[in-house]
């Protein structure tokens, strides 16, 4: 497991890391897939979320709206945790296998 | 003109037609009374000559027959220029007409884009709107649509009768009880339903469309059941009892009808046989195509409809390469859509919604029409993810 301690101060990080559904933590990686058109997002993150160690958390973002639908549904085809959507917009999910 | 001269083959011959969900082929008989009624009822059925008499008997013998098939008095039945148009005009004047029971419409989140636009309108003119979610299946939540209804100053209610986009068909009587229970009534938009399966029972306003039973374009019904509180939302106007304005194309009115009855009469039949066929679909296409979510209920929907998600697929691009090999379908995916969101269907029921895929049968499909699909298809979803590179992921 390497989810970071969330009081470490992490300067690489992003901003905006503490909410509700990742308490007190930060992402272990941002993918930054603003202007990108669906499935683009979801592909992104089904790329990059198995080169991480089980345990780690992603954070997407993502304007298209087709976002806020496709990557919950592709966390539950693919038996992934999907912790929450927030403004931004932001997904985090969770490397569960 | 003889009928075999306007068999099913010519109108579906090699490309395979999949949307009837849209529009089915024009049956042969709607061709047949349209090309009659062209001759006989181009004067206007209002006036005072023999022309016009004409017409009135051909506009009368329409509402009898559509009325009789849909069970339901010809003086509660009127024609609109469209599905469209009747399921506006069904919402605008549900709301008019209990304008002094209150200012709320309940729908259901799953309606059809022209319910939803009458909605907003209402909503922008300081009415509101309450809509009620459905689940993954896209089954309407029964216990929220009952509260809702139950909430204070209710007008109206409207829920689809079955999903044009997933298939599913709702419990409208389930639903209808609700709302009689505290007095509001309901309006089904039964657009996918009339002439392919018995109408549930209910209701106070009821719209279809003539296209998707193979009717001509530009054809709506409306019904409006006696002693419903329900008021034109339009400028006077007293033709179609005063519900629908303006003048009807009434040689297409003609050939919704005659249409109507003949699609009516093998209704059971066809349902059968699609459904059979929709079974196929979503077997094949779970068990061959990799990734794919099958959406929609399996057992209670439509016979003829059945939607499903390719992953990692752009929606466009698979619509545009099942048309080069000759698929016309369908699809809920936001790269497909004028708006850019992806179906409003597909998001309230929280499926996936890329490369998604509409594919709805008519008549004039044959098996080997449906084999042919089920044949190519792995292979055209496969060269599209081979092309974005993501086979594998
Ligand atoms: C469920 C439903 N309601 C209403 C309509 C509107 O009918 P039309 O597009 O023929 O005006 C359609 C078809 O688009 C439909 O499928």
């Amino acid at each position: 497991m390497n989810v970071p301690d969330a009081t470490g101060d992490t300067p690489d990080r992003p901003v905006g890391g503490a909410s509700s559904d990742l308490p007190g933590q930060l992402p272990d990686e941002v993918l930054d897939c603003l202007g990108q058109r669906c499935p683009l997002p979801v592909i992104a993150l089904a790329r990059r979320l198995p080169e991480l160690p089980v345990g780690a958390v992603v954070r997407v973002l993502a304007d298209d709206p087709a976002a806020a639908v496709d990557i919950p549904a592709w966390c539950r085809m693919r038996g992934q945790e999907f912790l929450g959507a927030h403004p931004g917009p932001t997904y985090h999910i969770r490397r569960t296998h | 003109m003889p009928t075999e001269a306007i068999a099913w083959a010519d109108v579906t011959s090699s490309p395979v037609y999949l949307d009837a969900a849209t529009a089915a082929p024009l049956h042969p008989v709607a061709r047949q009374a349209l090309l009659a009624a062209l001759d006989d009822g181009w004067a206007d059925p209002d006036r005072l000559y023999s022309q016009a008499r004409r017409a009135r008997h051909l506009l009368d013998a329409a509402r009898e027959a559509t009325a009789d098939t849909l069970g339901v008095r010809p003086d509660e039945l009127s024609f609109t220029a469209s599905g469209t148009s009747a399921a506006h005009t069904a919402v605008l004047g549900g709301l008019r007409g209990r304008r002094r029971a209150g200012r709320v419409l309940v729908h259901s989140a799953i309606e059809h884009s022209a319910v939803l636009h009458a909605a907003e309108q209402h909503v922008a003119g300081g009415g509101t709107a309450v809509e009620v979610p459905v689940d993954r299946l896209g089954r309407l939540d029964l216990d929220a649509w009952s509260a809702a209804v139950t909430g204070a100053e209710v007008a109206s209610a409207a829920l689809i009768a079955a999903s044009h986009e997933v298939g599913t068909v709702q419990p409208v009587e389930a639903a209808a009880a609700a709302c009689a229970r505290v007095g509001v009534p309901l309006y089904v938009d039964a657009a996918q339903l009339v002439g392919r399966v018995p109408v549930p029972s209910g209701w106070s306003v009821l719209t279809a469309s003539a296209r998707k039973w193979g009717g001509p374009p530009g054809v709506g019904l409306l019904v409006v059941r006696k002693g419903t509180r329900w008021e034109s939302p339009w400028p006077a106007d007293e033709r179609e009892s005063g519900r629908t304005p303006g003048t009807l194309n009434l040689p297409a009115v003609v050939a919704a009808a005659a249409s109507l009855r003949a699609a009516t009469a093998d209704a059971a039949a066809q349902a059968t046989r699609l459904s059979a066929l929709v079974d196929r679909i979503r077997a094949r296409v779970a068990a061959e195509v990799p990734d794919v979510e099958v959406v929609g209920d399996p057992e209670h929907r439509l016979p003829h409809l059945v939607t499903f998600s390719c992953l990692y697929v752009d929606g466009e691009a698979l619509l545009h390469a099942l048309d080069r090999r000759g698929f016309a379908v369908s699809s809920g995916s936001s790269c497909t859509s004028s708006t850019l969101r992806p179906s409003h269907v597909l998001e309230a029921m929280g499926v996936l919604s890329h490369g998604n895929v509409r594919v709805s049968l008519h008549t004039g499909n044959t098996e080997a029409d449906v084999e042919r699909f089920l044949t190519e298809l792995p292979g055209i979803v496969a060269d599209l993810r081979e092309q974005a590179g993501v086979t594998g992921l």
